[in-house]
């Protein structure tokens, strides 16, 4: 796997660090115990085209949102994930 | 049939040429009292379990592939009862003892060898870390000695007891501890079972779960028809939330991708099993001479059974760091095995929400050494319909109600484990 870094270009997987899933969202302060339960622990587990967060501390150290099939490892989409980065790059 | 050295003897006579089927290739029939979804270990286990402790016969087991052609045949066929945990370590032992009379409750070679393993430690804090998982061993009677480097260095004179980051100071062996045959144990199970009546069906499956009005599963829908069953196991791992899916459940697991190597047959060089503490390391020689190892999982999600580059260069450096003369062994086969990695590092061996629908999830890359353990707990829980108490910690709901299993210590974090 090789990923295509919109900022620094394509890169070798090592210097990717892999957090999961983009589309768990922190639950607010004063969620209820299941809403926590169900951010923390549980998984859709996609078997297919899932958008996951990368960050690419061995280049430019920023966060980012990667489209990628789990069945096969293509990579379909890299973009700098929701932040100041991606605000940036907006501009 | 029956193995022994006249069978043996009387193949050998007829050039090999007689040997019967080891098990049926059966075809569906149209209910059964209970159906395990999964050919693995695992499932054939729980099958024979079933059929010869627990007095059921009617079983199906309904494998999509062929029988043992997911982690069964992909992993480093390591076996070892040297955990910590409440939970853990009195169900490793289980396992442990299960392996040492399987050959005779199977009349089936699994070759299972306890030719040892032992963890290296490299500093001070992972000698007093080993020293307490050996006595809370022993304290279970299991057997676990903590040697010191002389000790070490008799056993093992090969290794780099120069390397000045990471100097070895010693180890934890666990002298029952050591291999089996891992095509052999899912054979071995599979042969045993279809003697007693189970119907080990290949090529076959689960698409969907069939509910009655009240939501009770009552048989499964698969690519050869449906079949009505009394109860349902799942023994899936690696695909454990594809198969929850059906029934309307999410699980707290990731499916993450484990790469092995095996390199060019060498002579005997390797005792046991050996763990390198400092990094993530397992090594063990096949009777082939081949040494077989592994490392870290890849970290990402996957379904693909193939790893990448950073991994085989990271596993690698770590057999390099304890024994550098393995530089210029060339490395044969490379594969990749999908794990069902769950948010404490344990499996989940429960009832689910689902009425009529049982799991067996989540063994994260250690589930090998668990399969007669795992096949015999789970066999337990479908019979009677309550835990066995070596694998009533395993419940689905520990990470609701705070009760894990966190062996490594490294909390809701599924590529870490």
């Amino acid at each position: 796997m090789r990923i295509v870094c919109p900022f620094c270009g394509e890169r070798e997987l090592g210097e990717f660090t892999y957090l999961g899933d983009a589309k768990p969202v922190r639950p607010a302060p004063g969620a209820s115990e299941d809403e926590v339960y169900d951010y923390v622990y549980l998984r859709d587990n996609i078997a297919g085209v899932m958008d996951e967060n990368w960050y690419h501390g061995g280049g430019c150290r920023a966060w980012l949102k990667v489209t990628r099939n789990t069945l096969t490892h293509e990579i379909s989409a890299v973009e700098p994930a929701a932040g100041a980065g991606a605000r940036q790059v907006a501009k | 049939m029956k193995y022994s050295i006249f069978s043996l003897a009387r193949a050998a006579l007829s050039g090999h040429k007689n040997w019967q089927r080891t098990w049926r290739d059966a075809a569906p029939k149209d209910r059964y009292d209970v159906v395990i979804i999964g050919g693995g270990g695992h499932g054939l286990a729980t099958a024979w379990f079933l059929a010869s402790e627990f007095g059921i016969k009617n079983v199906a087991v309904l494998e999509k592939g062929w029988i043992g052609s997911g982690n069964a045949g992909r992993n480093t066929t390591i076996i070892r009862s040297n955990y910590g945990l409440p939970g853990n370590t009195g169900f490793y032992e289980l396992s442990m003892k299960l392996w040492e009379r399987m050959e005779q409750d199977l009349n089936y070679n699994a070759m299972v060898s306890q030719r040892g393993v032992i963890n290296l430690y490299h500093s001070d804090a992972q000698r007093d870390a080993y020293a307490r998982r050996g006595n809370t061993m022993r304290i279970n009677g299991i057997d676990a000695e903590l040697l010191d480097l002389a000790a070490v260095k008799k056993m093992i004179p090969f290794l780099n007891f120069d390397n000045a980051r990471f100097p070895v100071q010693g180890g934890l062996l666990q002298r029952r501890g050591g291999t089996a045959r891992h095509d052999a144990v899912a054979w071995g199970y599979a042969h045993a079972a279809s003697e007693l009546g189970v119907d080990i069906i290949q090529n076959c499956e689960v698409t969907g779960f069939v509910r009655d009005a009240n939501g009770k599963v009552t048989g499964v829908e698969t690519s050869r028809g449906r079949i009505g069953a009394g109860k349902v196991g799942m023994a899936v791992a690696g695909s454990s939330s594809r198969v929850a899916a059906m029934a309307g459940l999410r699980l707290p697991i990731e499916s993450h991708v484990l790469q092995a190597f095996v390199s060019e047959a060498i002579k005997p060089l390797i005792p046991g099993v050996m763990t390198f503490g400092a990094g993530h390391f397992y090594v063990s020689q096949s009777d082939k001479g081949g040494l077989v190892f592994g490392g870290d999982i890849d970290g990402y999600n996957s379904y693909a059974q193939r790893g990448n580059m950073p991994v085989m260069e990271d596993v690698c450096e770590g057999g390099m760091a304890l024994m550098p003369m393995i530089g210029r062994v060339r490395l044969l086969r490379q594969w990749g095995g999908i794990m069902d990695m769950s948010m404490d590092g344990s499996p989940i061996i429960d009832k689910t929400p689902v009425d009529g629908l049982y799991l067996n999830a989540g063994w994260c890359y250690g589930g090998f050494k668990a399969t007669p353990g795992s096949g015999f707990v789970f066999a337990h829980l479908l019979a009677r319909d309550e835990s066995h108490e070596e694998a009533a910690r395993f419940r689905l709901d520990r990470f609701r109600t705070g009760a894990m299993i966190d062996e490594k210590g490294q909390g809701a974090q599924p590529n870490l484990h």
